[in-house]
């Protein structure tokens, strides 16, 4: 693999787009962006200038707040948009939102969307490059590259890791953008779901897919937690969250079969005591804040590489 | 009118070669060779075209009354008969839904009016198609009704299935099912499978539709009643409707074009989730569509319909999860089945005439169907060697939700006969 040198493409929508140079390229921009953000003045004037709308359909605290920490600190000017549903609630369809947004001329969008694939729509009517926050269940690009920058910050690599992804898959944009990126970077990657929960389709991507946890967490480098939400606790997913924590919660003793020095990474909002037991969310082995912290510096990255690609897409 | 030495195709009555065809007062009067012109003006055709029985889709959406901004009845037939249709069976979800005759006799009228190709409407099984009380099935035949069907839904229940067969049956009416089973068909909008799963989309499994097929092929046996499968899309539900022909159960079944073009893998291409390749029954894998070539090359699928489905710009240009289901179709059938089937290797043109015109009467019990002497002279002339490029925003329907635009294929409609009179045709490929 050679690390890019720019971005091929115009928009972020997905890592399935990227090439493992370019993912590269993300990562080791944002090993410069973390130096900036380690500053006593956190700001550089990179993007002044530019407009960044922040476009965001569903309800979202930590991913809307890093990406707007991330603007500000390359001085982007940055306004906002938060509504409640889709563009049908309002009963706009969304290549009106679109038209009206990109009548306003911003530089970017960073677009937040419980509609799978609505990101790609508004890019195909919009100039502006379009950054995908979350589709649905789509994908969630920035979270995988925070991971991966994450897990290299730890590991100095991911070719070669053994990376264990348990919960809530089906319904997560989250393990989809990281399947895309730790195949592509040379990790080997194991999801753990409830059958109820697993997607079809990860075998023919390379996935190792179980439905227990112990087969999972064995000899894993990384183990990734993913949220339950209440909802599928009970009904026709899930009996119960006290049999879910019974068959797949990460728990102390667990983490006796992970590889030495392993990590356990959580993208957040956790459920304690459903996923994961507090004295792993706490323990050692926790880089649950690092992601946070690294989510800043990677999203300083893509928008900064985006301003200054050019290509098709 | 005297077609002069044309290609006739005409499976019912058995003819495939060169006649001389006689239209006179809106039928067939005589079919044969070197017939006498009288004072018929005589017509010629290019040598490569196919003259053939009226070709009727049986399963069309024309939105009027009530939808009128998708499709009229006025834009739906001359979108058919551009299509080659001669004739349409329309489907009872429309606003208000057509449970009872007045309905019917709204649609009958328009149809009289303004409708370029025939039109049979198909009613209601249930009132609303609330899938609780039967509607005045007999009325409703009496009106002008062919057929039943809560389309766009399924017919509820079991129970409800039966008596529909058993009360359709005294007017010799088939029930039409869009067989889905809505509890794991869920808020599903794409086939599940590893494409769906990977677009994050909500899946629907082709078992949806299996069991629920599974379950009409019984309950047809029970009552004996002719139970007709709509758009048929999974293998599975092939198998079963195979095994209910092999026990000589009344089960006949349409497949759509799309579902025998298209894969789930068109809802990935283009920058992915356009909105015309959201269809219910949703496109589905290779092994599926591999399945419906095989139905329509051994026999087991009898029909050809389109599911022409209308929906306006606005409608689809929502979310993928939110905007509407289905596609338009009458204007793409023919050159997707000259191309995709005939040209492929698949069937004979014969074979394609049973499939869009011979079976679809007998379905229906409609007339036509045939050229025979003294049928309605309702005659689709097609050119199997055209080049045509399908252009969304040239079509005649109201609405241009169709995956197929800019696409090229071999094999199109030169003119449309309706009653003895044209009502379509391509100056680029004929002269009449």
């Amino acid at each position: 693999m050679t690390t890019a040198t720019t971005l091929r493409h115009r928009n972020l929508l997905g890592i399935r787009d990227l090439e493992a140079g370019e993912i590269d390229l993300i990562l080791e921009t944002a090993f410069a962006m973390k130096e900036v953000v380690a500053r006593p003045i956190k700001k550089v004037p990179t993007l002044r200038g530019r407009t960044v709308v922040n476009l965001f359909f569903e309800p979202s605290t930590r991913t809307r707040m890093s990406f707007e920490l991330a603007e500000k600190r390359l001085s982007a000017d940055t306004l906002g948009m938060t509504t409640a549903g889709s563009s049908v609630v309002k009963g706009e369809t969304l290549g009106d939102t679109a038209r009206t947004i990109e009548a306003m001329a911003p530089d970017m969008i960073v677009m937040r969307h419980a509609s799978s694939g609505a990101p790609h729509q508004l890019a195909r009517v919009c100039r502006a490059s379009i950054i995908n926050a979350g589709d649905g269940t789509h994908e969630h690009p920035t979270q995988a590259l925070l991971d991966a920058f994450t897990i290299r910050e730890h590991k100095g690599t991911l070719a070669g890791l053994r990376v264990a992804i348990i919960g809530d898959l089906i319904h997560s944009r989250v393990l989809r953008s990281n399947v895309w990126l730790l195949t592509k970077m040379g990790a080997s990657v194991t999801a753990c779901a409830p059958a109820t929960l697993m997607p079809p389709g990860l075998r023919e991507l390379g996935v190792t897919v179980t439905h227990h946890i112990d087969e999972a967490v064995t000899g894993a480098d990384v183990i990734m937690m993913l949220r339950v939400q209440h909802e599928r606790m009970h009904g026709l997913f899930l009996p119960s969250a006290r049999e879910y924590f019974t068959y797949f919660g990460l728990t102390p003793a667990r983490m006796e079969r992970a590889a030495p020095e392993a990590i356990v990474m959580h993208p957040g909002p956790m459920n304690r005591g459903v996923e994961i037991d507090s004295d792993v969310a706490d323990g050692p082995w926790s880089v649950i804040l690092d992601q946070v912290a690294n989510g800043v510096a990677v999203r300083m990255a893509v928008l900064y590489l985006l301003a200054g690609g050019e290509g098709e897409n | 009118m005297l077609l002069k030495s044309v290609h006739v195709v005409d499976p019912a009555a058995g003819r495939n070669g060169r006649f001389d065809l006689l239209i006179d007062a809106g039928r067939v009067s005589r079919i044969g060779r070197d017939l006498p012109a009288g004072d018929a003006r005589v017509v010629e055709l290019p040598a490569s075209c196919i003259v053939t029985p009226g070709l009727i889709d049986i399963h069309v959406h024309l939105r009027e009354p009530g939808q009128e901004h998708k499709e009229t009845i006025a834009t739906g037939t001359a979108s058919a008969v551009a299509g080659g249709f001669t004739a349409v069976a329309c489907m009872p979800n429309t606003d208000p839904i057509n449970d009872n005759a007045s309905v019917t006799q709204f649609i009958m009228k328009r149809a009289a009016d303004v409708g370029v190709a025939r039109v049979y409407p198909i009613g209601a099984v249930s009132l609303g198609s609330k899938g609780e009380q039967l509607t005045e099935i007999g009325d409703l035949r009496a009106a002008g009704c062919v057929a039943i069907t809560d389309d766009g839904r399924p017919v509820s229940t079991a129970l409800l299935m039966r008596r529909a067969l058993e009360y359709a049956s005294m007017f010799k009416m088939p029930v039409i099912n869009h067989c889905e089973d809505p509890s794991l068909k869920g808020d599903g909008v794409a086939h599940e499978g590893p494409v769906a799963a990977m677009l994050g989309l909500k899946g629907i499994p082709g078992a949806s539709e299996s069991v629920m097929v599974e379950r009409d092929v019984s309950i047809a046996e029970l009552t004996g009643g002719h139970v007709h499968v709509a758009h048929m899309s999974a293998r599975q539900s092939l198998r079963a409707v195979r095994a209910g022909k092999d026990r000589g159960i009344r089960v006949t079944a349409e497949v759509t074009p799309h579902h025998f073009v298209l894969t789930d893998e068109a809802l990935a291409r283009h920058g992915g989730y356009d909105t015309n390749t959201k269809m219910n029954p949703p496109l589905r894998e290779e092994a599926d569509r591999a399945a419906m070539i095989d139905g329509l090359r051994d026999g087991s699928i009898d029909v050809i319909a389109t599911d022409h489905a209308p929906h306006h710009a606005d409608e689809k240009a929502l979310e993928f999860d939110r905007a509407p289901f289905g596609i338009v179709g009458l204007e793409t059938a023919v050159s997707l089945c000259f191309d995709r089937l005939v040209h492929a290797g698949v069937i004979g043109v014969p074979r394609l005439v049973e499939l869009l015109s011979t079976n679809p009467a007998r379905v229906l019990g409609l007339p036509g169907g045939t050229l025979a002497e003294g049928a309605p002279a309702d005659i689709s002339i097609l050119a199997p060697d055209a080049s045509v490029t399908v252009r969304a925003a040239a079509l005649r329907s109201k609405s241009k939700n169709t995956p197929f635009d800019g696409w090229t294929l071999k094999g199109g409609v030169a003119a449309t006969i309706v009653g003895g009179r044209i009502v379509y045709s391509n100056t680029d490929l004929v002269t009449l």
